[in-house]
């Protein structure tokens, strides 16, 4: 089963912090939930088959795009119309 | 293979020229216009949006597909390639992963070797382009980054190759080919910047594989692999081992660097996107005309024109020199085409490098007139470059260019066929002024003609012609005689 | 169109509104008039939405969601949008961010959930009909808990355009209303094709609800009065069935094996997809701000930890986990042949029958705070997971009560026959009025 290292290893996969106070109880419930999802080993079949609709496309045609203030609104800091991110190395 | 031969494979990603963007409306022309004003809800990633597929871009890229004799698959879809990254706005890309569009195929090359090489490919698919990242700042205010959404979105055709390219000159030239033939199947503009972009594989046999990202133009591939195989090299030579890792090109400094570790353990969780539905587009191969392609265009060259193979190639290898020739020998193919085709492939083109400028610098039509000029004589071969380059510079200068006549008749660059007595006194003068060269030529030292030559090339600013001239010289030496 | 405003002030004494319009304007149409409360993971163009969560407070869409786009054509006053387990992972509502909602039946009790919100809306008298949405029960649940009615339509029936996704391939957003009537009306408006959504099928909804189910074959499933159900529950039920029966309608018994692994496959998709939804959630273009001064995954990590609940943090995870190298063949890959084999029983049963019949919950509504362990939470979704899992329509109507709390009786079609279930839920509902 997963350990408190993997459950730490796999929180900075998925960029969710949790604390160590966390940890603990977190990696307890994680094994009682795997372990239920391990029935899923015994299940027999084919691979799931063709789904209903195929080639769903649209035609190549423009549409206004938003207006730059809405693209801007939500955003908590901007820059000449930019919007600003933490840095990336 | 020989021991320490080098293997290079390529993926070239390629902006397809659709109208809107991949998955929504927004309209695709957005390099004039300022940040995030060609962004939408799902371009832009706001939650509850979601994407429809653009039609055209599939179009498209089967086109390629039947182009590059690509198996098309039974069935393709697409897969989310989840990462987290500013310029990613739904922490994932919607790309192609197990079920790409095609697979297999090749592209024919001029070989290291001469002759015709195949170039294998492994697969063609289609995914989104990320949006644009500025980075900002510095250490002591604090480094920042800048986002611009508009590039998010817009359609990429992605090509791999398999490894089988033995130099960077071969991988030079398979660029090329996959850029000319793209750009004859009209799905691919190469005059826009950044619509195309190469991530190259290389190793040294028997040692570990580089992977070299971010090369995003045709000279910085060449340079990219030139440094990566010196480096490599250089690293066995010392018994060094070579690591398997991911570099990226610094175009500025023309060198690969180490990419941080962190990127390689990118675990891509890889599964098929749920609000799209998958493709069966196998049916649309048959009804796909392709139009003449690069090598057929080469070989009608060759076969209606009477080019050389080299010119052939030359002007064919990019769909606007291509177009750009016929329309200048459209006129008078049988007269002007051997000519045109010389000045084109063997001049034009250095003239239009040397200044950065494109071939929408010049008409067509003026080009026409100035071969018929260099055809009939009118000018010599120096004129017409002078001629030629007048041309470019007045474009440089954002003047509209003079006709090819009109510089000729204001700069007398007329060739004095009939102006006998001009070129006469030129001889005369420049014979009297070099008695050491007349010497010399009676002693039956080489050059002393050629030399006298020159002297009324220069009397005359060049309108003599040179092989005339030296008829001409040797004609009045001989009249004057001991 | 000429539009008007009304007054909207509820005494909203459970908690069911987040945001409340209280001067929404309205127009002629089917709806005119009619105040339709909104679930809050559905985007409202100019109302904040939040889906319960910090990391999306202050979020205000620049759009409508394709459904809200057609309530206001019908003329609908949009009242308010109700609260919900964050991200609509949750069957109780105590998941909210903004704190739980209480069930109007019995204040010390949830409403179910994730819809919790909206089914109190309606069960506490502020609003007629409501949507919701219902990714593993999450309409149908409180539909039962609170003793309202709730649909949840076939997949790709009704347009997912603007539904912040939690589960794309198991979620629709569906009509919850006092009455079967309420529930179809509110379908009509809906229900449709929308070219914004890639999986929504060219099927309109314009059903008149109808009484008659004279010849009707109805499949009882062991799996549904089995251990795990609560024999009170249990028994209300069957009550019910035998009133169909007096309708007219026949029972067959029947069984789905693939009910074994449903509950597996459920909470291995929803994670999964879950876990790649909520990655775009990082205080750049809307939500709370990451801190511009730190390193992007340093950032990032911090808005999600202080934005997201535990449960929402928990389901990422596992999703990421199962996700993650060398797992996919293991957990999603397996959770898709598990769902066809869901599929393949619910096909083979329809051959036999015209609807499926049994309880919604296996329980009444549980106290507030009682189900405290992840895992016997999940156990829960036992008897809703597999309609998603197969895409079929499905329905909750109240059919009695146990202990005094509201049970509900679940009506399963065929893919695309909603028209049948919210007939047979309407023949039971007029059966007993």
């Amino acid at each position: 089963m997963v350990t408190e290292k993997d459950v730490q290893h796999i929180a900075e996969l998925a960029d969710v912090g949790i604390s160590s106070g966390e940890l603990g109880t977190f990696t307890h419930q994680f094994n009682e939930i795997l372990e239920y999802f391990d029935t899923l080993d015994t299940v027999k079949g084919d691979a799931a088959p063709a789904r209903d609709l195929y080639n769903v496309m649209r035609e190549d045609e423009t549409e206004p795009s938003l207006p730059r203030e809405e693209v801007l609104r939500n955003a908590a800091a901007q820059e000449d119309g930019f919007i600003r991110a933490p840095r990336v190395m | 293979m020989a021991e320490g031969e080098v293997i290079v494979g390529l993926e070239v990603h390629c902006q397809l020229d659709t109208k809107s963007k991949l998955f929504c409306g927004c309209s695709t022309d957005y390099r004039s216009d300022g940040p995030n004003t060609h962004v939408c809800p799902i371009c832009l990633g706001l939650p509850g949006a979601m994407p429809v597929l653009n039609k055209r871009a599939i179009e498209y890229a089967m086109r390629v597909a039947k182009a590059l004799n690509c198996a098309v698959l039974h069935e393709s879809e697409f897969s989310r390639k989840n990462y987290f990254y500013p310029d990613l706005d739904k922490a994932y890309q919607i790309t192609q992963y197990d079920k790409p569009l095609a697979e297999g195929g090749y592209l024919e090359i001029e070989g290291d070797e001469g002759g015709e090489k195949r170039v294998r490919l492994t697969r063609i698919h289609v995914e989104e382009d990320p949006g644009r990242l500025v980075h900002m700042g510095n250490a002591e205010r604090g480094r920042y980054s800048l986002v611009d959404y508009n590039r998010a979105g817009i359609p990429l055709i992605e090509i791999v190759s398999e490894p089988d390219m033995r130099s960077p000159r071969e991988a030079r030239k398979f660029l090329n080919k996959l850029r000319a033939t793209l750009e004859y199947l009209s799905v691919f503009d190469s005059d826009k910047e950044g619509s195309l972009r190469v991530d190259a594989n290389i190793s040294i046999k028997g040692s570990e594989r580089v992977e070299v990202k971010n090369i995003t133009s045709y000279k910085g591939v060449e340079k990219a692999l030139t440094f990566e195989i010196t480096r490599q090299k250089n690293m066995l030579r010392r018994g060094q081992r070579v690591e398997r890792e991911t570099r990226h090109f610094l175009e500025a400094r023309g060198i690969t660097q180490s990419a941080r570790s962190k990127e390689q353990e990118h675990d891509y969780r890889y599964f098929p996107e749920p609000d799209l539905r998958p493709l069966r587009v196998g049916s649309w191969v048959d009804g796909i005309v392709l139009p003449e392609l690069p090598d057929a265009r080469r070989e009608r060259f060759m076969a209606q024109y009477g080019c050389s193979l080299n010119h052939a190639r030359t002007l064919t290898g990019e769909l606007k020199l291509a177009n750009f020739f016929e329309k200048v020998v459209a006129p008078d193919p049988k007269g002007l085409s051997a000519l045109a085709a010389t000045w084109i492939a063997d001049t034009l083109i250095g003239e239009l490098n040397y200044r950065d400028m494109g071939l929408d610098a010049v008409d067509p039509g003026s080009f026409t007139m100035l071969v018929r000029l260099l055809k009939a004589g009118t000018i010599t071969d120096k004129s017409g470059v002078e001629v030629l380059r007048v041309i470019l510079d007045q474009r440089l200068r954002h003047e509209t260019p003079e006709k090819p006549a009109e510089i000729v008749a204001r700069l007398n660059l007329a060739r004095t066929g009939g102006d006998t007595g001009a070129i006469t006194a030129a001889i005369e003068e420049a014979i009297n002024e070099n008695p050491k060269a007349l010497e010399d030529y009676r002693a039956g030292k080489a050059g002393a003609l050629n030399f006298l030559v020159g002297q009324v090339m220069k009397k005359t600013r060049g309108r003599a012609d040179p092989a005339e001239l030296n008829r001409q010289l040797a004609e009045a030496i001989r009249k004057r005689g001991a | 169109m000429t539009e008007t405003s009304i007054v909207f002030e509820p005494e909203d004494r459970y908690h069911a509104f987040l945001t409340v319009c209280d001067r929404p304007v309205h127009a002629g149409g089917k709806l005119a008039g009619v105040t339709v409360a909104v679930k809050d993971n559905i985007s409202t163009r100019g109302i904040e939405t939040t889906c319960a969560s910090k990391i999306l407070r202050g979020y205000v869409p620049p759009y409508d969601a394709h459904v809200v786009e057609l309530l206001r054509h019908a003329g609908a006053a949009i009242a308010g949008k109700t609260n919900m387990d964050e991200f609509g992972m949750g069957t109780t509502t105590e998941n909210s961010a903004f704190g739980p909602t209480l069930n109007p039946r019995d204040t010390g009790r949830v409403p179910g959930g994730s819809s919790g919100g909206s089914a109190a809306a309606i069960a506490g008298g502020m609003v007629r009909m409501a949507l919701g949405t219902d990714t593993g029960g999450s309409i149908r649940c409180p539909a039962a808990f609170c003793g309202i009615v709730g649909l949840k339509p076939s997949y790709g029936r009704v347009s997912r355009y603007g539904l912040i996704a939690y589960a794309n391939s198991l979620e629709q957003i569906g009509p919850m209303g006092k009455t079967v009537t309420d529930v179809s009306t509110l379908m009509q408006v809906i229900a449709g094709y929308d070219r914004h959504d890639s999986t929504s099928h060219n099927k309109p909804y314009t059903h008149t609800p109808c009484v008659d189910i004279k010849g009707l074959k109805i499949g009882i499933p062991d799996e549904y009065f089995g251990e795990g159900v609560d024999p009170s529950v249990a028994a209300v039920v069957r009550k019910a069935i035998g009133r169909l029966e007096e309708l007219g309608a026949t029972t067959v018994p029947c069984s789905i094996p693939s009910m074994a692994y449903a509950l597996a496959a459920y909470y291995v998709t929803c994670t999964c997809e879950a876990s790649s939804n909520l990655a775009r959630f990082d205080g750049v273009r809307y939500g709370p701000a990451a801190d511009i001064k730190k390193p992007w995954h340093e950032a990032f990590q911090e808005v999600r930890r202080a934005g997201f609940g535990t449960e929402v943090r928990r389901r990422i995870m596992l999703g990421t986990f199962a996700l993650s190298s060398g797992y996919y063949g293991k957990y999603y890959a397996k959770a898709q042949v598990a769902r066809e084999n869901v599929r393949k029983d619910f096909r083979r049963i329809f051959a036999d029958v015209d609807v499926i019949a049994g309880p919604t919950m296996p329980t009444i509504a549980f106290r507030l705070g009682e189900k405290s362990d992840p895992l016997s939470m999940y156990l829960a979704d036992i008897l809703t997971v597999p309609a998603n899992l197969a895409g079929i329509p499905a329905i909750s109507v109240p059919c009695g009560t146990a202990a005094g709390m509201p049970v509900g009786l679940q009506i399963m079609g065929r893919h695309l026959e909603d028209e049948r279930v919210v007939d047979v839920a309407y023949a039971y509902e007029q059966a007993v009025v």
